[in-house]
This record gives structure tokens, sequence and C-alpha cells, in this order.
């Protein structure tokens, strides 16, 4: 779909990273641009521009970014817009008619797209995020209007043809879920929208809510009069306070427009909603666990059955779905189950949004079919490996998911698949590592932080991660033994069956999988007390190989200490007194010539 | 949120209740107030220190201990008082993998604090925080609520020595 306008209109990216590179500095020096030329407001439609404000597009690592609209004419995208830039970009390209070419984004932005699909993310970058006539001209609340048209029942059954899976993590089918709450007994039933988030490494929830929240209202608007709720909450992390005030402003809207509340858009269907900013805890995004932080409890799971689609919130029936599952709703009802039961594999639907990150070009938020490959995924979408360094290993699914390698680079990336394959779509974190990612610590990484997490009601969870991350402390530190990689499989399936929650049940497939693709990497670090990666700083002795320093003095510069020597022809030599084992040298030498 | 410290309240001196007391009385009818309460009578008063808890457990009728339970059990309530500068340090997946480890330990070497400890002067804490949500900038730190992203290690301690620079 193309985005037209009847008026110069320049998008200015106002995600969390646009706002950070200075976005709305930009949106200012656009404002008193047009103000000084007597643009904004002009009587002629051609002259008249104006600039607004947009969510994330996904390439958050070229922000600031602009878009320019021209009646007529294809839009020109430019990259890391300072506030600087814009007085010649009005001169030149608005008013001139010459795009600022040595700005403007090249083949490999448009690269990043191409493979995309954008349904959920299709107006995030392009609507106004605090404009409720914004995201109406864009065709929003259609989609309620037409659902509220149909019965629930319909409703229900035309989310099941589209075999629409939940994408909070387990995937389960959307529309089953709905069914269960739905028939069960009582007259008040809450739907929850899960926006905590707590993969650390995943940010599309938070991307959705910050670039377009009345799609995900809308999305609960549907899922509510399909189930027969008439009250919600949306439970947002409070580390995202942009997408919170978002929200908060987006109801507001809503309720005042009567879109929300009694009588919405005039029908005999009430749905009231309300926010609530969760106070820092991962397990916090287990359904159960929501609740209770709901009800104003500590955060701790409770035993499913009951589950929340019989007795949830404050006892009555509920149903929790996460942002992204909410949001691909408004398009399933407008376009028919049909249709999107059209994109994807046969038993994973749609598409799923990835946030792709590590060792990659093109780092970002990427919207693809399910059933992509995780070459195309890494590769085409992503760029491939910087630096020509060679393409290690993925992690996919956050700290409950596993790493696969470059064996499975042809994997389709669906739900079983990828299961199969031993990781999983888990939130849709996607870290892609190098050679120079160790990954002994990258299992240590994601230990630390699920052993930090856990809400300690299970003792194995609580103990055995705690065991499991001495066990991995002292291979990272040179004091590995020979049993440790037994024990650290032995610990880690028996926490995974006698934990309560998916926290418990998921956090040692992280070291699972490594230890089963890279057991020569955790021997390496056990029998030969050596790093193969480098990056475990106790296992490296900071000497300059001979053969292969080629005199460059990079090492020198980068070295915060000055424990380098070197001049002009010579091989560089580190002073092990000094040297504070920062890794500096490693990271920036472009030889590897560093033990 | 509240990053400005007040001067320990409990310091001899009288302690204005009001808006703790306005917080309270505004959620009186709600179900499952607690945390909300808790999140801005800290925004109000910089921390919850004992008297505030107590206070807050008598409006809503519940017992400090099981107050208590629900502030220890959620990282962002605190019980000590915390820095003028709060630096979050994002230990997220991507900014691990672009070495956002040693930007922590350049915070300690700086101001010898570690995750979740305050400087001394009550000028600086660290928080290590998970993903904040600009992996396209990694590695990222917030100091307030000021974004900082593509950070070089040696970057970031210039930074930090502008912000010890500043006054108070
Ligand atoms: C430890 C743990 C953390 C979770 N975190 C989240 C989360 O941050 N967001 C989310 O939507 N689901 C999360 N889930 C899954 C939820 O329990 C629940 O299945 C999901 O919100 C249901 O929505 P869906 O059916 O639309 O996927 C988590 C599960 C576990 C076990
Ligand atoms: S598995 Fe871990 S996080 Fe889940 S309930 Fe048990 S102790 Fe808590
Ligand atoms: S590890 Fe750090 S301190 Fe040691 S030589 Fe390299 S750059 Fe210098
Ligand atoms: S925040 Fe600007 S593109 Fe993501
Ligand atoms: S991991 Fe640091 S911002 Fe996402």
């Amino acid at each position: 779909m193309s985005y037209t306008t009847d008026h110069v209109e320049v998008h200015v990216c106002m995600g969390t990273a646009g706002v950070a590179s200075g976005g709305q500095e930009v949106m200012d020096a656009l404002d008193a641009e047009f103000t000084k030329r007597g643009l904004k407001n002009a009587e002629s439609k051609e002259r008249n521009c104006a600039a607004k404000q947009t969510g994330c597009r996904g390439l958050c690592a070229r922000d600031v970014l602009i878009d320019v609209y021209i009646p007529g004419k294809d839009p020109i995208t430019y990259e890391h817009v300072s506030a600087e830039m814009v007085p010649t970009i009005v001169e030149e390209h608005i008013v001139g008619g010459n795009i600022v070419e040595k700005w403007a984004a090249k083949a490999d932005y448009f690269q990043f797209y191409d493979k995309q699909k954008r349904y959920v993310l299709a107006d995030c970058g392009r609507v106004d995020p605090e404009s409720l006539e914004d995201y109406i001209k864009l065709g929003g609340y259609e989609a309620i209007k037409k659902a509220l048209t149909m019965t629930p029942e319909q409703v229900i059954d035309e989310v099941k043809k589209a075999g629409l899976r939940g994408r909070g993590g387990g995937g389960f089918p959307t529309g089953l879920k709905w069914t269960f709450c739905r028939n069960s007994p009582g007259d008040h039933k809450y739907l929850i929208c899960n926006a905590d988030e707590g993969d650390p490494g995943a940010f599309m929830d938070r991307s959705i809510i910050e670039g377009n929240p009345h799609a995900v209202i809308e999305g609960m608007l549907i899922a509510g009069y399909a189930i027969g709720c008439d009250e919600g909450y949306i439970y947002c992390r409070a580390e995202y306070p942009l997408a919170i005030v978002r929200v908060i402003k987006a109801i507001k809207d809503a309720e005042a427009a009567g879109i929300l509340g009694d009588k919405v858009l005039g029908t005999n269907f009430h749905f009231k909603l309300k926010l609530k900013e969760g106070a820092g805890a991962f397990v916090c995004g287990e359904e159960t666990a929501l609740i209770a932080s709901i009800e104003g409890e500590r955060g701790m799971p409770r035993p499913r059955p009951p589950f929340p689609a019989v007795k949830g919130l404050w006892e009555k029936p509920s149903n929790v779905n996460n942002v992204e599952t909410l949001a691909n709703l408004p398009s399933i009802i407008l376009k028919g189950g049909e249709w999107y039961a059209g994109i994807g594999t046969e038993k994973s639907k749609g598409t799923k949004i990835f946030a792709l990150s590590g060792k990659v070009k093109s780092t970002g938020l990427v919207e693809v079919p399910m059933g992509i490959t995780v070459r195309e995924l890494i590769f085409d979408v992503g760029g491939g490996i910087p630096k020509k360094r060679k393409f290690k290993a993925v992690q996919l699914g956050g700290p409950s998911g596993g790493c696969l390698t470059p064996d499975h680079l042809e994997t389709p990336i669906d739900y079983d698949s990828l299961i199969a394959a031993g990781a999983m779509m888990g939130s849709g974190g996607v870290v892609v590592m190098d050679e120079t990612n160790c990954m002994v610590n990258v299992a240590q990484f994601f230990l630390t932080f699920t052993q930090r997490e856990s809400c300690g009601k299970c003792i194995p969870c609580r103990i055995g991660t705690k065991t499991m991350l001495d066990i991995l402390n002292r291979i990272t530190t040179g004091q590995g033994r020979e049993e440790d990689i037994e024990l650290l499989l032995e610990l880690g399936n028996d926490i995974k069956t006698a934990s309560l929650c998916g926290l418990g049940q998921t956090a040692p497939n992280p070291v699972l999988t490594t230890v089963k693709y890279f057991r020569h990497e955790y021997e390496a670090h056990i029998r030969d007390k050596k790093c193969p990666a480098r990056e475990c700083a106790e296992l490296i002795e900071f000497v300059v190989v001979d053969d292969r320093c080629k005199k460059c003095g990079i090492c020198k510069k980068a070295c915060p200490v000055d424990a380098i020597t070197w001049e002009k022809g010579t091989v560089a030599y580190i002073d092990r007194e000094k040297c504070v084992k920062c890794r500096e040298c490693i990271v920036n030498c472009p030889f590897n010539a560093i033990d | 949120m509240a990053t400005e410290v007040k001067e320990t309240e409990s310091a001899g001196k009288e302690i204005d209740f009001t808006a703790c007391d306005e917080i309270c009385e505004k959620y009186k009818d709600w179900k499952g107030a607690t945390i909300p309460v808790l999140q801005q009578v800290q925004d109000a008063y910089g921390y919850l220190f004992s008297e505030i808890v107590e206070r807050i457990a008598d409006n809503l009728n519940m017992s400090a201990h099981q107050i208590y339970g629900v502030i220890t059990f959620y990282a962002q309530f605190y019980t000590q008082p915390r820095g003028k500068y709060i630096i979050r340090v994002c230990r997220g997946t991507a900014c691990h993998v672009q070495g956002s480890g040693r930007i922590s330990e350049i915070v300690n070497e700086e101001f010898g604090i570690r995750n979740g400890e305050t400087s001394a002067d009550l000028k600086f804490t660290l928080e290590e925080v998970s993903c904040i949500g600009a992996c396209g900038m990694a590695p990222v730190i917030m100091i307030n609520n000021k974004t900082y992203g593509n950070l070089k290690p040696e970057d970031a301690r210039k930074i930090f020595r502008e912000y010890a620079q500043l006054q108070g």
C-alpha cells in the first residue's frame, strides 16, 4: 500500500532510537524552517509543508530517519539526519526539487525491506502515534466496525480460519484460546494485553505500542467483543516510558471519541480499558504471574489449572494475549481469515516480527513471512555479517531459546521447525554471532539473566540455575573441571522437568544447545584453559603474535591505559603489568594478531 | 520516573506525609492498588523509607510486612536513597554482544559503584537494565532520561566525567 498526501509532509522517526538520536530537534528545525519560509499552512497545496512524527520503522541504527512526501512524487528517505541538515534538505529538495543525493537512503536501505512483508508494522513509521485522527485517516477502526456487524462466533471463526497463533512465545492457537474463555461461565470477563516484553533483546511489542497504539486498542476491542469481555488491561513494563505515555493518550482519545467505554461506536458492546505499569520483574510476563501483579501481589506464577480462562484476574474468566497477536487482528477481520492463512507455512500462518541484533550489518526490527529461512533472515534482510567475519551461530528465542549453527541456515523459521532444531520462536529475539563471540559466554549471559529473574518459588529453578551458573563461571575463568559438562546437562534436564513455569522450564536451553553444538568450545575452556573466541578475559594471554601482526599500530591507539608499545614498522608489544584486560586491542586489531 | 533524591527524611525532621496520603486516598477504592501507590509515592519521595512504608500500610489497611513483600519482589522499588544521576547501562543481549559489560566496569572504575549501588556523595547510581529498546544503537546507556547510543567504552568514560563535573 502506498501512502499519499495532498500536501508536502515530512515524516520524522520519533521512536525510541529516533528520539535518542535527536528526532525532536529535527522536528523543531523543520517546523522553524517551514515557518521562516512561509510554507507552514500555506494556501497552495504544493507549498503547504508539515512535519509529522511517526514511530519506529525498524532500521534504528540509521536514525534520525525522515521521509519526504511530495504529492505526485515517490517519497524520499534520508538517513542520519540532524537539525543542521534540515535547511539544506528544505532548500534543495522541497523548494528546489533536487534530491540531496549524498544524504538520501541507498540500495542497502531498501534491501532491508525487500524480503519483509510488513502487515502488522505497515503503519508503524507512517501514522502519527499520538493522533487518533491520523489513525482513522489511514483506515483505522474500520475493522472493529466490521466485527461489530458480525456475531462474536463469526469473529472467532475468522481468527480460527486465519490460523493465528500466539506471538508471546507459546504459539497457542488464538481462536481456540478465545473459545475457552468465551464458553467459561461468568458475566464479567477480562481481556489482558501482555506488553511486559521481558526478553532482553526484543523490542517489537514496544515498537508497535509506541508506533501505532490505536492498532493495539483496536485489536483488543475485536478480541474483547469476540470473547465477551467488558474490561481490559494493558500491562506494560515500566522501562517503556514513551510507550506508556502514548497508550494513555490513545486510550483517552478513544474514550472521548466513543470508541472505548460504554456503547462502543454506538452499539451495545461495552469495553473499558486501563493501563497497568509493571515494576521490573521478568517473570511477570508469564500470564499467571502477570495476573498476580495486576492484583497488587508479588508476581509469582500460579499452578495451572485452573487456567486463566476459567479463573483469572480477581477469579474471573480472563484471556491474556500478546501485543503482536492483538495487532494482527484488524487486518484479519478486514481482509479475512483466508487471506491471512495464505501467508506463511502450513502450521505457522502470517508474519512474525523479529528483533535482529548482534553481528549483522542491518540490525533492527523486521517483519517477515513465517517460513523464511534462517539464511534469508540473516543474509538477505540483515545484510550478512560485518567486517568480513564468519557467521558462527544465531540465538533464537532469547533466554528461553537455543542457538543454531551454519548447518541450520536452510531451516525455515516457523514454530515447529525451530523446536525440532532445538531453538524456539520465543518472543522473536534473534542474536547473530560471529567467530569473535564465545558460546560459553553467551550461555553464561542468558543464564545470569534467568537466574536473577527466577521468582524463587521452585527449588530446582532457584538453586539449580545458581549451581549451573557457578559451573559456567568456573569454566569461563579457567577453573573448569572435566566432569562439568556432564553436570550441566544433568542439572539442565532436571530443572526443565521440575519447574512450575516456563521460566524454569526453558532456562537451561541456551546452555543445553551450546553444549550440543559447541561442545569443543567448552572443552577448550576446561582442558586447554583457552577461549577460542578470545572473549573470556581470564583465558587470554594478551600477547601479540609476531607473524600475524601487520605492524599497523591500531591496537596502540585503542588501548586506554597505554599498555602497548609500537612504532612504525615494529611489531606491537603489550606490557602485561599495565594491561587491564579490557580486550579493546583484540576487538580493534584487524588481523586477529593478539592471543 | 523521579530521579531527584530528597534529603533523608528521617533525620529527626518532621516528615510531610501529605503527598503520600493524597496518593493513597486517590486509590482507596481500587482493587490491586499496591503497586501504583508504591510507584507514585516513590516518585514523590525518591525512595521508600520505613516511615513512609508504614504510613502506606496504615492508609491501605495492610500490614507493613505485606507491603515489604511486594517492594522486595520488584526491581523498581528502592528502600535506599538513590543518586542524583541514575546511570542505566543496558545489559540486554544486543548490547552485551557489543561489549556493554565493559561500560559497567568503567562506571565502577570512575565512581566505585556496582549494579544497584549509589556513590557515597549520592551523585550516581548504577543500574544494569535489560533491553531499553534501542538495540540498533547498541551499546546503549541512559543517564536519567537521556539516551546515549553507539558508545565506545572510552566515550562513555568521557560522558561520565562530564557529569561528575556538574555542580551538585
Ligand atoms: C517467564 C515467562 C515470561 C513471559 N514473558 C512474556 C512477555 O513478555 N510477553 C508475552 O506476551 N508473553 C510472555 N510470556 C507468555 C505468556 O505467559 C502468555 O503465554 C502469552 O502472553 C499469551 O499470549 P499469546 O497467546 O497471544 O501469545 C512469558 C512466559 C513465561 C513463562
Ligand atoms: S519455574 Fe522458576 S520462575 Fe517459574 S515459578 Fe518456579 S521458581 Fe518461579
Ligand atoms: S587488553 Fe586493554 S589494556 Fe590490555 S593491552 Fe589490550 S587494550 Fe590495552
Ligand atoms: S526508532 Fe527510528 S527506526 Fe526504530
Ligand atoms: S539490548 Fe540494549 S537496547 Fe536492546
